[in-house]
């Protein structure tokens, strides 16, 4: 059983906040399909598509028939601990400031030997289940489970320098109006984070979501327009050295294609809080929580943008909206580079059409605030880059991977 | 020539220094060699190619072998194939590497691409870990203790105190091996090599070259390589050596019971253990019950690692690859000094290289027999 996590002590202000550092980051191409995976949590493996051989180490060609057709593939993760050490000692900073650090080599049934992180809850030469996660450095990793969980497994201190936990974190929720504003708080609120800040524009004006957020303990509503420099600084003034997290909601919608609309103004409205509202927060908190990842329990750790899953796709009905969308997806994909060396993380939450009024002539299905909410909850437990919530988001994401051009004709009713 | 523990010098210098004092003592000039051979990890960017340059030599065949601590015999069989062949009358096979401080976690991190991958990112141990989980394994399987490793690395400190060149100049009792310092378990400070610089050099010419020119000479009775041996075993508890040593034995036309000292490639204690069990001493997994049954010291009864190994003498990168091969060579000539084992005609040799990805990949072995044998 692992030691529950003890809620930090409040910071000493005068003590040194620890630098960020790095698990090695370096990998050759093909081990990158690893990382692939583990953003978004699976457990794969290059498989030979000639003579179905599991490798690993990552590599070019297959170790039993030269064959270099060898796809990522879904592996059984199952395995047994062959023997394990204690690292007490080493060369990398990062690894000299968490030990003593568990690793230890497990056959897995599929057929390879890999190197992996323990756990502290798996007993020694036991059966285990393997996990893909991404490390510190954005890079996957593999850590060895016990095959069953055991009680309080995600405080262990090497899962959860993998993961994004929200348990004993301060949670900024950018956007009190958007719908799924209270499910998130109150889905963090019982993942245990600490605090959970929920911006608010334009405080004068009522919204059935307060009461409802201000039902739900540790939340406090602060105000914040995205859309006002002046006001996302302000709000990090206040807070910025305590968000752990920070979940950003906002979100400007309306229907409409570019000759339906006939103008710019909404799109603007659009650009505004879905592009530019992301990159003012990214202004204004992304310094500070890139120098606070190595702070102890509530390290700043994760950064989560909800996007519409039309982000990766266009479709026509919400043409300019998802536009927008796609705009900020580009622009997280920088964020995440900038973020990459202190270790913050950036999770991409694609979104399909949610049960909300914009949506309303849609069919289903549609995602409800409760199953965002537990995707974000999860994903963050997870330690995910990219989650895809809902059945449309994840329907998208697996044509976009069968051919873009292909999804692109079928968006517009050209596949029967 | 003595290690040191850091050095400002290059690999380079080294190599150079240890070219010299082994042409120097056989009355050659750098001119006189038309083959050569550099095993080194901290040459970068140079090679081989560059080092001929460099040092003004003018070889008509070179070689440059990346296999560690496989280097050295390795190094031998190739130079004593093109001397043989004709392709070069006489060879000098050297090994070094420098130690800067700092550019033993550099040279890490650049070590191998599996390596880089697999086995770095999980807490970045370095060898110190892979073999942590090898020596973890070959306790349970086998019953081995840390007193039976401990009695290794005991007596080779014995033998590197007679051994000038060593960089350990400390006794060492085994309480103390067993109160040090863990660094990944079950490995403890004093089963981990000290990283040093140095170089090690031999020449390879024929017997009648050597009687010519009037030097103390041995002769190679057989050697074996192998790589990526056993590849199906899911963690390695034996090497390459298991597959070729009937063959070794049988070209030498002797046996274990022939052999006068053992120098194996020892990174660490449980790698001794693995090659005396693959070399045939003893069964597989009792190489633990033979170092509690035997004197490994130069006076002993199985004398071993005689100059104190990489353990005691220092691990000089590429050169830890052919400590033992000089080292032998000494023996069966009667060079060795304050190491000399008594009567000394037939050496083994044992090399072992390269933790590519969870396992060494290179192995050799090679015996050496004294001129007089």
């Amino acid at each position: 059983m692992t030691t529950p996590l003890a809620p930090p002590p409040k910071k000493n202000p005068q003590k040194r906040t620890v630098s960020p550092t790095s698990p090695p980051e370096m990998r050759s191409r093909a081990s990158l399909g690893l990382s692939a995976a583990a953003a978004e949590g699976r457990f794969m493996l290059q498989v030979c598509g000639d003579c179905r051989t599991v490798q690993y180490p990552p590599r070019d060609a297959c170790c039993n028939c030269l064959s270099v057709d060898l796809p990522w593939r879904d592996v059984a993760p199952d395995g047994e601990l062959l023997a394990e050490t204690t690292v007490r000692t080493s060369t990398n900073l990062y690894f000299r400031e968490r030990a003593p650090w568990r690793t230890g080599s497990v056959r897995l049934d599929a057929g390879p030997t890999i190197i992996c992180h323990v756990h502290g809850d798996v007993a020694p030469r036991s059966r285990v289940v393997l996990t893909n996660r991404l490390d510190r450095s954005g890079q996957g990793v593999l850590l060895a489970l016990p095959e069953t969980r055991t009680p309080n497994m995600e405080d262990d201190p090497q899962l959860r320098a993998m993961t994004s936990d929200p348990k004993f974190r301060r949670v900024l929720i950018t956007d009190a109006r958007n719908p799924n504003a209270p499910a998130l708080a109150l889905a963090l609120a019982e993942a245990g984070a600490s605090m959970i800040f929920v911006g608010l524009s334009e405080t004068w004006r009522p919204d059935p979501n307060i009461a409802a957020l201000e039902a739900v303990p540790g939340v406090e509503i602060l105000p914040l327009d995205v859309t006002d420099t002046a006001s996302v600084n302000e709000l990090a003034g206040e807070i910025g050295g305590k968000t752990d997290i920070l979940i950003n909601n906002a979100r400007f919608i309306r229907p409409g294609g570019v000759l339906e609309r006939g103008d710019t103004g909404f799109a603007r409205d659009e650009i505004e809080v879905n592009y530019l509202g992301l990159m003012r927060l990214a202004q204004a908190f992304g310094p500070g929580m890139c120098s606070r990842t190595a702070d102890g329990v509530n390290a700043a750790v994760a950064w989560v943008n909800i996007l519409s899953a039309h982000a990766l796709m266009n479709s026509v009905d919400y043409g300019c909206f998802n536009a927008s969308n796609a705009a900020a997806l580009s622009l997280s994909q920088a964020l995440r580079a900038e973020f990459r060396a202190s270790g913050l993380r950036l999770m991409n939450v694609f979104v399909g059409p949610t049960e909300d009024d914009w949506h309303q002539p849609l069919p289903p299905p549609k995602v409800l605030p409760d199953a965002i909410a537990r995707d974000v909850v999860k994903g963050l437990r997870d330690g995910l880059e990219d989650v895809y919530c809902g059945d449309v988001a994840k329907d998208l994401i697996e044509r976009f991977r069968a051919g873009p051009k292909i999804l692109e004709r079928e968006m517009t009713g050209g596949g029967a | 020539m003595p290690y040191e523990r850091y050095s400002i010098q290059t690999a380079h210098w080294w190599i150079a220094r240890a070219l010299k004092a082994s042409l120097d003592s056989a009355g050659l000039r750098p001119g006189d060699l038309d083959g050569f051979s550099v095993a080194s990890f901290t040459l970068f960017p140079d090679t081989a190619v560059g080092l001929t340059q460099h040092l003004g030599l003018c070889p008509r065949w070179l070689d440059h072998i990346p296999m560690g601590g496989a280097s050295g015999v390795v190094a031998l069989r190739r130079a004593a194939r093109a001397v043989q062949a004709g392709d070069a009358d006489i060879v000098a096979c050297v090994s070094g590497d420098t130690n800067h401080i700092d550019s033993f976690r550099r040279m890490l991190s650049s070590f191998s691409r599996f390596a880089m991958d697999a086995s770095y990112p999980y807490g970045y141990g370095g060898p110190n870990a892979n073999f942590a989980l090898l020596t973890d394994r070959y306790m349970q399987d086998y019953g081995a203790t840390r007193e039976d490793f401990g009695r290794i690395c005991v007596a080779q400190r014995a033998n590197a105190l007679k051994n000038p060149g060593a960089v350990m100049k400390k006794p060492l009792t085994l309480e103390q091996y067993l109160a040090a310092r863990p660094i990944a378990d079950p490995i403890a400070l004093f089963d981990c090599v000290m990283p040093c610089a140095g170089s090690e050099a031999f020449l390879v010419m024929t017997v009648d070259e050597a009687e010519r020119r009037g030097l103390p000479y041995a002769t190679i009775a057989g050697a074996i390589e192998r790589h990526n041996a056993h590849a199906e075993d899911p963690i390695q508890l034996r090497g390459g050596w298991t597959v070729d040593i009937d063959d070794l034995y049988a070209q030498a036309g002797c046996a274990p019971g022939d052999i006068d000292l053992l120098q194996t490639y020892d990174d660490y204690p449980v790698i001794s253990m693995m090659q005396i069990e693959d070399l045939g001493f003893c069964p597989k997994g009792e190489a633990a019950q033979f170092v509690r049954d035997h004197d490994l010291t130069v006076d002993g009864d199985f004398p071993h690692n005689t100059s104190g190994g990489q353990l005691s003498a220092g691990q000089a990168g590429a050169a830890g690859g052919f400590i033992g091969l000089v080292e032998a060579i000494r023996q069966v000539t009667g060079q060795a000094g304050p190491t000399q084992v008594k009567g000394a005609k037939t050496a083994m040799v044992s090399g072992f290289g390269m933790i590519n990805y969870d396992r060494g990949v290179c192995s050799g072995a090679a015996i050496l027999k004294g001129a007089a044998s």
